[in-house]
This record gives structure tokens, sequence and C-alpha cells, in this order.
């Protein structure tokens, strides 16, 4: 009684009772370009982001992994800029910029002083289209995304477990290839595949421009429509749906490296907001996960990781932003005496609970408590406001979404996540990955030249 | 790691092993662009009745605050009892007076607030991100106060923790990453309070007793030994309200003893670790600068220069750009209470160490005996200076910030004279302070990882 009160109360914050604080400005180009702003005026500072409708999911076989290469080779100059010199003048402006590649979005960034803006959409406009691929430059940026598979991936058994988990849950969605690529692939790019890449997607009318920060989104617009405007659209071919094909019954495979400690994952296959049969579907199971992992008070912590301590650590994750139809995974590292197969029991008995029983009232209550404050707390940074922004009309959803979340979430009930988990955590579209670890060769011998000496 | 636009969901595990799969793949490690910054705010300062001290910065546009209580008790201060520190830490939450776990969980989580606890080698803290809107933020904060001051340090969490804690340990070994700043760490400061991994170790940690916290908890958890920080919406009154009901259960108690002066290292030092990984770490440092260094900024700057600069400094041109030898290549000052690490990185395929350590070592050597041009001064100047409002943009980095300045009490205009002392630097305060300080003859070199013949691809 108490906490229904409390979140009603929280309900009325001023901060949530109108849109006025978060409103988006939204306007597109003659040539395609759609330009989104958010005002913050807290701090003199902006973000600018390009967001380009390409990633690994969009990638054919025998070239996965080349949006990110090409990610990389877009710091390697233009007409205008020899190689590095992007980054020197963003440097010299204050700026602090990066890139970053996804399933379904390809993203760069500066952050600088409001007042620099110009400096961003100069250069941003200038390798949207202009481009220089250059067969030296690729040659060492090979090596340097093969070191970046090594350390994220080759040198790291969680990480090479989920790429082989991928790999085998779908059997034809592109979800299946990981976002870096697969090392046979990596090694071949040459300077016409990149080129064939960066012509077919890198236009204005295949991007989104978002800045938040200390801006007028009429400045902003005026300075969009002299840089970009100039530029000019591509003929954009559709993409092929690779739509997945149903499962037809568990999927389980067993994982052996080097390695200390065993792990589990799991996934169903689940809708995602975009594919949903309904909309209410996908925020559903996003109450789900928080029903599960929302927190220390959530179910998979208190229950298995504390209660019944079969866990050192697990989780619950849904992303329901994604292009393309996505799994819901679980994931756990078993406590010492205990196993993988303990664990997928244990797991398996949680789903069971949803799926007979409604959730609790105050559990219900708690996640949507969390969702309300963190839709403040997510408005201190631009940059993760930007990021929202650019994701969701990335995938193809509405930047709108990002108004409607708080209140979508807040209509979920407890019959609808019994629903969902009924409906779609079911055995036939599970698939499970064990690791089993081998033990790690040699062990760790120190062989000193020069004894280290304080 | 997925980035999760619209999640919700608090992601608070304290020790959580797994991560999804790469699925964002950065042209850089993020790392590289959260090097130390400054912020120019208005910093209030006060103590508390019993001495404790208050640092807060009033911020409007958002009703939410970021509070923190830090204690003089990282892993610093773990004697031969490596990991207790953190072990205490991760105790905290576990009971607290009448709660358990559970309910000290849903007390939070019901008002949407956020709590955490950590360590890091200097410092140990708890941290409150809450509402402000009072039957919210006071359901929190007196949550936090009975966990600060009533910690229950039950056997049974205890047990459970610890097991925790010790698969944590034992998950580290297949981390190359990790293995080799263990060694680093290691080879920079030996026995000293800085030389052992803030987790533990698997002998140490087994070891422990649950009194063992407590009496670590009762001797540094004391006012004396406390500071508060509050960044956000509330009013000078509310702060002033908050920070005494915070720390006013504790009792007095005294202030440790500083730590020791670092030993420095006699002569260089080189290690290689056999690991059965694809790619080999490299680290190569000594121990550099410290909080309160007369040299800081010229150091600061130099580095900035060197490696610290992001996708633009001479190791990532010679490392990086010009010959593709690895992902991530770079240097940092760790300024610690005592000198923290100067460490110079990079990790790249095992066949190839030799000649990327070659070019490291000679990177190094050639801006120790020439120092930076003056156009690259002006360059880093502008990049310092001129992304110097971008740094305390948020509530969470402007309330860290705060923190480092109260810690280590550095004198509250900080942030208002960190330009100017940025500006002050010169080519040849550069060059004097990296001769002085940094010395290729005292460096300490770990490798680690395969053997030095062609790896698989």
């Amino acid at each position: 009684m108490n906490k229904r009160l409390l979140c009603a109360a929280l309900l009325w914050l001023p901060v949530f009772a109108g849109s006025a604080a978060t409103k988006v400005s939204e306007h597109v180009l003659g040539n395609g370009l759609k330009v989104l702003v958010k005002e913050d005026h807290r701090s003199p500072v902006a973000v600018s982001q390009v967001w380009y409708k390409v990633g690994s999911s969009y990638e054919p076989g025998g070239i996965t992994g080349i949006s990110h290469m090409l990610e990389h080779m877009m710091f390697k100059g233009t007409d205008k800029h020899a190689a590095g010199e992007f980054s020197r003048i963003i440097a010299e402006n204050g700026g602090d910029e990066n890139a970053f590649t996804g399933t379904d979005y390809t993203a760069y960034f500066q952050t600088m002083e409001a007042s620099r803006l110009a400096v961003s959409f100069e250069l941003e406009a200038d390798r949207m289209r202009n481009l220089h691929l250059l067969a030296d430059e690729l040659k060492k940026e090979l090596q340097v995304v093969t070191e970046e598979r090594r350390m994220r991936t080759d040198d790291n058994p969680q990480a090479k477990m989920q790429e082989h988990f991928n790999a085998m849950a779908y059997t034809n969605s592109p979800y299946k290839n990981p976002v870096i690529g697969w090392p046979s692939d990596i090694e071949n790019y040459n300077v016409e595949d990149l080129q064939a890449w960066y012509q077919r997607w890198y236009a204005p009318n295949n991007a989104t421009l978002v800045v938040v920060g200390d801006v007028q989104p009429k400045a902003v617009f005026a300075l969009a429509e002299k840089y970009f405007a100039p530029l000019k659209p591509s003929e954009l071919k559709p993409l092929k749906p690779q739509a997945e094909v149903e499962q037809l019954g568990v999927r389980k495979m067993t994982i052996k490296l080097p390695a200390k400690l065993p792990y589990l994952v799991m996934g169903y296959k689940v809708p995602v907001l975009k594919t949903a049969q309904h909309e209410w579907e996908a925020y559903a199971l996003e109450v789900l996960a928080g029903v599960l992992d929302g927190g220390g008070s959530a179910r998979l912590e208190s229950g298995l990781v504390r209660g019944k301590q079969i866990a050192v650590s697990v989780g619950a994750s849904y992303s329901l932003t994604s292009r393309l139809p996505e799994m819901f995974t679980l994931e756990a590292t078993p406590g010492e005496g205990k196993t993988v197969w303990n664990l997928e029991s244990a797991l398996k008995d949680e789903i069971a609970k949803l799926q007979i029983n409604l959730v609790e009232d105050d559990e219900l209550q708690r996640i949507k408590a969390q969702v309300l404050a963190k839709a403040v707390y997510e408005r201190d940074s631009n940059f993760y406001q930007a990021m929202q922004l650019g994701m969701l009309e990335t995938v193809g959803l509405s930047w709108k979404v990002v108004d409607e979340y708080v209140e979508k979430v807040n209509q979920v009930s407890a019959e609808q996540v019994r629903d969902v988990a009924r409906k779609y955590l079911i055995e036939d579209k599970l698939s499970v990955a064990y690791l089993e670890p081998l033990s790690i060769t040699g062990n760790i011998t120190e062989t000193t030249t020069t004894k280290g000496v304080r | 790691m997925r980035i999760r636009p619209l999640s919700f969901i608090p992601k608070g595990h304290k020790f959580r092993l797994s991560r999804q799969a790469a699925q964002l793949s950065f042209i850089l490690l993020a790392w590289f662009f959260c090097s130390p910054a400054e912020a120019a705010a208005k910093i209030e300062y006060w103590q508390t009745a019993q001495g404790s001290r208050v640092y807060y910065v009033h911020t409007e546009g958002l009703p939410m605050v970021d509070i923190q209580v830090a204690f003089d008790a990282g892993s610093a201060r773990d004697g031969y009892q490596f990991g207790l520190s953190a072990l205490t830490s991760g105790l905290l939450d576990t009971g607290a007076g009448q709660w358990n776990a559970d309910q000290i969980a849903q007390r939070f989580e019901s008002v949407g607030a956020q709590f955490g606890s950590s360590i890091s080698i200097d410092m140990a803290s708890v941290s409150l991100r809450t509402l402000t809107d009072k039957p919210l933020f006071d359901k929190a904060l007196e949550t936090m106060q009975v966990i600060l001051t009533n910690p229950s340090f039950n056997e049974a969490d205890f047990q459970r923790e610890k097991n925790r804690t010790l698969a944590g340990l034992k998950q580290q070994e297949e981390s190359p990453a990790e293995l080799a700043s263990i060694a680093y760490y290691k080879a920079l400061y030996g026995d000293h309070p800085y030389g052992h991994p803030a987790s533990g170790e698997i002998v140490t940690v087994s070891g422990f007793e649950v009194s063992d916290l407590r009496s670590f908890y009762q001797k540094y958890y004391v006012a004396a030994n406390a500071m508060v920080v509050i960044v956000g919406d509330l009013s000078r009154q509310q702060a002033e309200r908050a920070a005494e009901t915070l720390v006013s259960g504790l009792p007095v108690g005294q202030k440790p003893e500083p730590l020791p002066e670092v030993v420095m290292p006699v002569k260089a030092g080189k290690q290689h670790i056999d690991f059965p990984s694809t790619q080999t770490h490299v680290l190569v440092g000594m121990p550099g600068s410290y909080r309160k260094d007369p040299d800081y900024f010229a150091l600061y700057v130099g580095n900035h220069i060197l490696g610290g600069g992001g996708l633009v400094s001479k190791l990532f041109e010679e490392v990086r750009e010009k010959r593709g030898l690895a992902y991530s290549a770079g240097s940092s000052f760790a300024p610690m209470f005592r000198k923290g690490p100067f460490t110079v990185s990079l990790q790249t395929r095992n066949d190839q160490t030799g000649q990327a350590l070659d070019v490291l070592n000679k990177t190094l050597a050639d801006f120790i005996a020439q120092g930076p041009t003056e156009a690259e001064l002006i360059a880093a100047k502008k990049n310092i200076t001129g992304g110097f409002a971008m740094r305390f943009d948020t509530n969470k980095e402007l309330a860290s910030y705060v923190s480092m300045i109260g810690f280590y009490d550095m004198p509250l205009d900080y942030l208002d004279t960190f330009q100017q002392n940025v500006e002050k630097v010169t080519t040849a305060s550069i060059k004097d302070a990296f001769k002085r300080r940094v010395d290729p003859q005292l460096m300490q070199t770990i490798t680690l990882g395969g053997s030095d013949k062609k790896s698989e691809q």
C-alpha cells in the first residue's frame, strides 16, 4: 500500500509533469539528413553525434566486421585533410572524440564547447562523402583491428564463448556474426570492399545528426544546412531482411577453453519493440528482465547468489531496441562445488515461477520506481541522451520512444509479465552454452631476465 | 559491452564476472579519454560536530544528488591481510541495523536510489545517488546512515562474500591484463602498501575471519577519518543536515598515520611471464607523481603530449598510427597520496613484442631527452584548456573531482586555478620535470604473454 502511494507520488514530481525540459527539435535537410537537437543548458558544452544506418547485421558473409573496419578507416583522411588531421583538429579545439560500431549502427562523436560545433560539423560533413581509402593505411589499420580482436575476444574466454554461442543460437539472422568480424574475414578485406561499403552506406539520407547541449535548435539547424546540405544523397538499395527461421527445439553446446571458472549462457528467442506482435510484449519482457535482475533486491541475486548460493555471479538481459529479433539472455557462474547444470535448472525454476505465479506487487513497484528515477539520472549526461536519440532513430524506431518509455513500462501489468514468460521463455526457443575450463597450459611460469629490484 | 539505451536495470552486482560479448567496438578504448580532469565550481567546506570534513557543491537543473562518504581505508591499509579493505567494503550492505541484504536493497530500490561501496588503493567509500524529493531522499539517506554506522558483519554473509571474492580471484588468473598489472605493481612497489592487488590474493583472503573485517571497520570507519561529498540540488542547510545525519553515529576515533614514502627502485628490472594468450601485455614504468607534487602540472601536460592525449599523442602515433603494432598504446600518471605509478603500456601480437617494446622505449627516451616542441605544447594546452568545461559537465564527474580535492586535501580553488596552472607549463619545465622524475635506468618492464614466436592468427 505504502509503496503504491510512493510511486504515485513519484509520478507527480514536477520533473515528470511535462516534457518541456526534454523537448527534442527535429529538422530534415533537403538531402535527407535528419537533425535532432535537445537543449541542455547546465554546462556550456555540446555533444555532436553522426549515426549511420549500417552495422554488423548489414554485412553479408565473407566481409563480416567490415562496418567496424570502415569506422577505423574514417580517421584516415579525405580530399581536404590528411590521415590523422581530423583528430588533431578536434584535439586543438579542446574536443573529445571517438567512434563505435554495433550490430545495427556505426556512430561518430565529438564533445566540445558548444561554440565550436562548426568545427565538428565541417569535419563530419567532409568525411561523410570524401573519404580517402588508401591501401597503405588499410594495411596498418588491419593490424590494429586484429590486435583489437585479440584483446577483446581471443584472449577472453567468456567473450569467445559468447561469440560461439551467438553463432549457434541464430540460424540465419546476421546477429550470428560478431561485430568485430570473423578472423579470416578481417584478414582478407581489401580497399575495394571498403570502398563499396562506404559508397553504399555513407550518405546524408542514411544518417542522423544528433546534438545535445548548450545550443539553440535554430542555430544548429542553420549550421547543419551550411555544412551538410551541399552533400549529395545516394540511392539506397534496400537491405535484405534475413529474417531468422523459427527455432525447432533446444540447442546446446560445450565450449572447451583454457579458463579458471565454468560459465553458463542461456538465450531465449524473443521479439523486440520493432517486431513484437503487440508493443506491450517488448515492454513486458523489459520488466521481466527487471524482475530477475533489476538490482540487488531482484530475484536472481536475492535467490541464487544469496539464498541458494548456487551462483557467484548471475545476470539477465534484454535489449528491446534492437533492429531484429533478439535473445533474452541469462548468464551465470556457479559457486564452489556447484555446476553449470545446477545453475541451469535453478534458472529454469525461476522462469517457471514467472510462468505460474504473478509477480508480486511490490516487486513491480520497485522496478517502476527505478525506471522513473533513472529517467532523471540519465539527464545528467548529454552523451547518453544523444545516444538514446541516435540509436532509436537508427534502428528504425522513432526518437519519440524515449518520451514514451517510462509511461509504457508503467502500464505493464503482472499478468502481462506472466504472459510473455509463458509465450517466449520456452524450451524449444532456448539455446544453452556451457564453458568447460581446460587447465591453463604450462601454468604461469616466471622467467626473470633481470631480477625486478626495488 | 552492449550499450542498452533504454535499459533501466542497474547492473549493480558487486562481483560481476560475466560480460556480454563485445557487441560494440570502439575505435579506441574508452579509458583514454577518462584521463584525470578538473572543474571550476564553488566548493563549500565545513566540518561536522565530530570533525568530519564536508565538501558541498550546489547544482541545479535536476532533482537529484550524489553523496559520497569516504575514508582513508583503501587497500593500502590492508597490512599483510591483502584484500581486507575490499572485503570489508563489500560486506557493508549485506546487513545493517535490523535489515538483511534483501531489505537493504529493497529500501534503496523502492525509491529509485542507487547505492554502492567501493575501494581504491588509497580510499574506501560508500556512495548514493538519489532523487531529492523529501520522502524518497529521507528513506535513502537513512538506509545509507545505518549501513555506515551499524553494519552487521554476519558470519553467513561473510562466508558467502568471501567465497565470491575467492572465485573472482581465481577468475583473475585467466585475464592476461589483470595478471600483468599485478606483476607490475609488485615490481614497482614491492612490500610497500601500494604493491599488492586491492582485491587480495587467494592465500590471504582464505585466512580471513569475520572479526578481521569488524576490526578493520572499527579502526578506519570513524568520524576523524571521514569525508563527506555532496553535489546536487540540496540547499546548504539540507546538505549540513544530511552530512550530520550520515556520520554523527560514527565514533570520533582517529586518523591513521600517513602511509610510508615509496622506496624508489635502484635499478631497471625486466620480467617476462609466460601465459597462453595471443597477445603480450607490455607495461613499463616506475613510481611517478603524488597529489601535492609541485611537478604535477609539468608532468601532466608533458604526459598528455607523450601518451595521454587519446587519439593524438607521440606513443599513439609511433605505435599505432605509423606501425599498426597495437590497438591501445599510451601513458599515464596516476597520482595518489604517495607516488602512484607512471605507466607506459601496450598490447601486441606475441611475435612482435620485441619490436613494440623498442618503439615504446625509444619514444619515451627521446621524449625525456628532448622534451616536447613548442608546437606540441601549444596543441596540448589548447586541448586541455579548450575542453576544460567538459570535464565536469555532469553531476557525477563533478562529484568525483570534488571527492579528489577533499580526499587529498587540495586547495578549494584547485579547479579555478587549474587552467592557469596548465598555461604556466613551458617546454623547459616539462623537460626538466621528466628528466628528474622519469629515469629509463630505473624503469620496470613487465611482459606477459605467449612465447616470442609466431602466434596463432
